[in-house]
């Protein structure tokens, strides 16, 4: 394999990373909020019918992104509605979602299966796109993959940088407080629990409209995907720059289980198509094992040298999730 | 954290009221009635949007489930795996885990018994005996992969919703992997499964039919076990004091993190056999997906009934029932047989909101009424109780 190929490749990785990218983007803004949204497994492949489905009968690729979008925030809205006014245990309502919705897109999609639809078409930036390298990375994409660059920029700086991004994060580590202040808690739940599953549903289209054009129902191959997302929203320490990165670990995984493929013949491809997602475990373990009380326990045990080292290494790796997640919100 | 636990009751601040209201009674049964009904509502829509005739969709599921004793033979084939699922994740649900690797428990357990299997078929040992060690075998993988879930929450500090959903992964990989690799089929390996087994080292079916009494009789007694388990003993009791309030517990005395890994041991065990019995007497193989969804089917049970073990039986009848009849949907009106997943979620998602309607209805109720309340602290979890379990 020569270099361009690999550039080639690592350009493809960036793009087919777009839509889980996006949707772990929008899971943080849920989460930071203090929502978890559970359904996105669901929502995924429910968009990415919902949006083939119109595209196909308008022959409009907008109309499709959009259904994508509508389907998405409805979802998320269900599960703000249960967990929020009705104060329902938000991993239940969003795991009951998570299997309705993916039924649902199965049922609905199935005179849509195997039809041909229009397709996201990569759009180079003039100029930029011959630039050697970079440009073959970065600028020969699709409009989805820009917003998926922008939308990491966007995220972080809004969580970190704005007044909006500071009531956000108060709103999902100390509601209290933040009611204090005036902010209203659970009204800001609903709108980034919704903002959030409009971004999830984006993916949908991401997808069936762009890098795996089409529906094929069981065999699309984007059961599973949502799952993976939480877990990436975990990796990524509620902050979009590493879920970012998160994403794109995932992706280029993925590539390589597909390139490497011919050179590992013992391996069925199968095998190869859900390595990833072990490796999503060990790296869960890595970020969270610092936050176990045994590590502590042996961390005393150890002499005073290596100790310092061994803690320092745990807590840059340690993530912990915003204090109130999952917590309902009640003023007294 | 909430997240932790199912958290569908609401225990703080209970009004006192009386056992024997029988106004509560009937609004609690006009709600499930209520939840039914919208369930049907909402799937009878989209069997509109879909252009489909719901009733005679509804019809088709029905004669397609019990029309013939064949199709209801069929029905309880599915019961059993729906029955040992549904008791062991009421375990962890009691124990306030949420074990969503019940998935791969299942599927661990068909693959520690087809190795067992494998390994014995061979000898001259009496068949019956290879099938209990078979079985024994696949009680102890699910058992395997459950503990692996509870020692990542447990020393790793993994939420068990994550490291289950991963192992749910890592056992398909592994069966696949199986399949295609070392034990492939003579020749190619292919996604019909393994080699089957001779008859003779099959579970005794009922004469003409694929159902299993043996099989049958092990779910009822998971599902009486279980219930046994959490409402007459000591142990359950506690459990469940683990599940209410782990903090509580533990300054208590109870030991809690040993106690959440026996529930995921229970749990697991029980998976792991529900995978045993698909392998011994449903596929007399090693297929691809060999737990079909029934983990995630028993989840959705234990939230149906809310967590009491004395409806499990007639649940997942009622479910198994969906998924069976379903299946001539697409020959007979060519609708997707996922249909039954779609009512199956309706029907759970209108039961658990209900729930949340009648809790903020007795909030207020309780609001007009009595004067306003010590103000508790705002983060605190609820999740459900022997008390909320009555409540409901």
């Amino acid at each position: 394999m020569d270099a361009s190929t690999v550039i080639v490749g690592l350009g493809g990785v960036l793009s087919a990373s777009a839509p889980v990218l996006v949707a772990s983007v929008g899971e943080t803004f849920a989460e930071r909020a203090g929502v978890i949204n559970l359904s996105i497994n669901g929502t995924i492949l429910l968009s990415a019918m919902g949006s083939f489905a119109v595209a196909v009968s308008t022959h409009s690729l907008l109309l499709g992104f959009l259904t994508g979008c509508v389907i998405g925030a409805a979802v998320a809205l269900v599960v703000a509605f249960g967990s929020i006014t009705l104060r329902q245990s938000q991993v239940a309502v969003g795991f009951v979602l998570a299997l309705f919705c993916r039924d649902l897109s199965y049922f609905l999609g199935n005179p849509y299966m195997g039809d041909q639809g229009p397709r996201l078409s990569s759009l180079p930036i003039p100029g930029l796109s011959h630039i050697p390298v970079l440009g073959t990375l970065f600028f020969k994409q699709d409009i989805m993959t820009y917003f998926s660059f922008v939308l990491i920029a966007g995220a972080w700086w809004y969580i970190f940088r704005t007044r909006q991004g500071l009531v956000l994060r108060a709103v999902g580590e100390r509601p209290a407080a933040a009611f204090a202040r005036g902010a209203r808690v659970n009204m800001l739940r609903y709108v980034y629990t919704t903002l959030g599953g409009a971004l999830v549903g984006l993916a949908g289209p991401m997808f069936s409209l762009s890098i795996k054009a089409g529906w094929k129902g069981t065999i699309s191959g984007l059961d599973g995907i949502g799952w993976i997302v939480l877990a990436i929203v975990i990796f990524g320490a509620w902050n979009p720059v590493r879920v970012a990165f998160g994403a794109y670990l995932f992706g280029l995984l993925q590539w390589l289980g597909v390139v490497l493929q011919p050179s590992l013949p013992g391996i069925p491809s199968q095998v190869l198509q859900v390595a990833p997602f072990p490796l999503m475990i060990l790296t869960l373990l890595l970020v969270n094992v610092g936050n176990a009380e045994w590590v502590d326990r042996v961390l005393a045990s150890l002499p005073e040298r290596s100790r310092k080292w061994v803690a320092r290494v745990l807590r840059s790796l340690r993530v912990l999730p915003p204090r109130s997640l999952g917590v309902p919100f009640e003023r007294d | 954290m909430s997240l932790l636990a199912p958290g569908l009751g609401e225990t703080s601040g209970k009004a006192p009221k009386p056992r024997s209201s029988n106004r509560q009674r009937w609004i609690n049964l006009g709600l499930q009635i209520g939840a039914l009904f919208g369930a049907f509502l909402l799937t009878s829509i989209i069997l509109l949007i879909a252009g489909a005739p719901p009733f005679e969709a509804y019809k088709e599921i029905f004669l397609g489930a019990v029309g013939s004793t064949r199709s209801f033979s069929n029905v309880l084939v599915a019961w059993v795996p729906l029955l040992l699922a549904a008791a062991g994740v009421l375990v962890t649900f009691a124990a306030g885990l949420w074990n969503i690797g019940v998935e791969g428990q299942i599927v661990l357990g068909a693959i520690l018994t087809t190795w067992a299997l494998r390994l014995l078929q061979a000898t001259s040992l009496p068949p019956a005996l290879i099938i209990i060690v078979a079985m024994v075998a696949g009680i102890c993988g699910g058992a395997l992969w459950a503990a692996l879930a509870g020692a990542l929450k447990t020393f790793g500090g993994v939420n068990e919703i994550f490291g289950g959903l991963g192992l749910n992964f890592v056992a398909t990989a592994l069966t696949l992997w199986l399949i295609f690799g070392p034990w492939k089929r003579p020749g190619i390996g292919s996604m019909s499964g393994t080699e089957p087994f001779p008859d003779r080292l099959a579970l005794p079916t009922i004469a003409g039919l694929r159902l299993s009494a043996w099989s049958l009789g092990l779910g009822l007694l998971a599902v009486l076990v279980v219930y046994i388990l959490l409402d007459r003993t000591y142990f359950g009791l506690r459990l469940k004091a683990v599940g209410l309030n782990s903090r509580a517990s533990f300054l208590l005395g109870v030991p809690t993190w040993q106690y959440g890994m026996l529930a995921f041991l229970w749990c697991g065990g029980l998976a792991g056999l529900a995978g045993a019995v698909q392998v011994t007497s449903v596929y007399h193989r090693l297929i691809p997906s060999i737990s079909s969804g029934y983990g995630f089917l028993g989840l959705m049970i234990g939230m149906l009934i809310r967590y009491r073990a004395t409806w499990v039986a007639p649940v997942a009848l009622f479910f198994a029932a969906l998924n069976i009849g379903s299946i001539q949907l697409p020959i007979v009106l060519k609708l997707d047989s996922s249909l039954s997943g779609v009512l199956q979620g309706a029907l759970v998602l209108f039961v658990v909101l209900m729930e949340g309607a009648r809790q903020r209805y007795l909030r207020r109720v309780r609001a007009a009424v009595l004067p306003p309340a010590p103000s508790t602290p705002a983060a605190l979890p609820s999740p459900p109780g022997p008390d909320a379990l009555k409540e409901a």
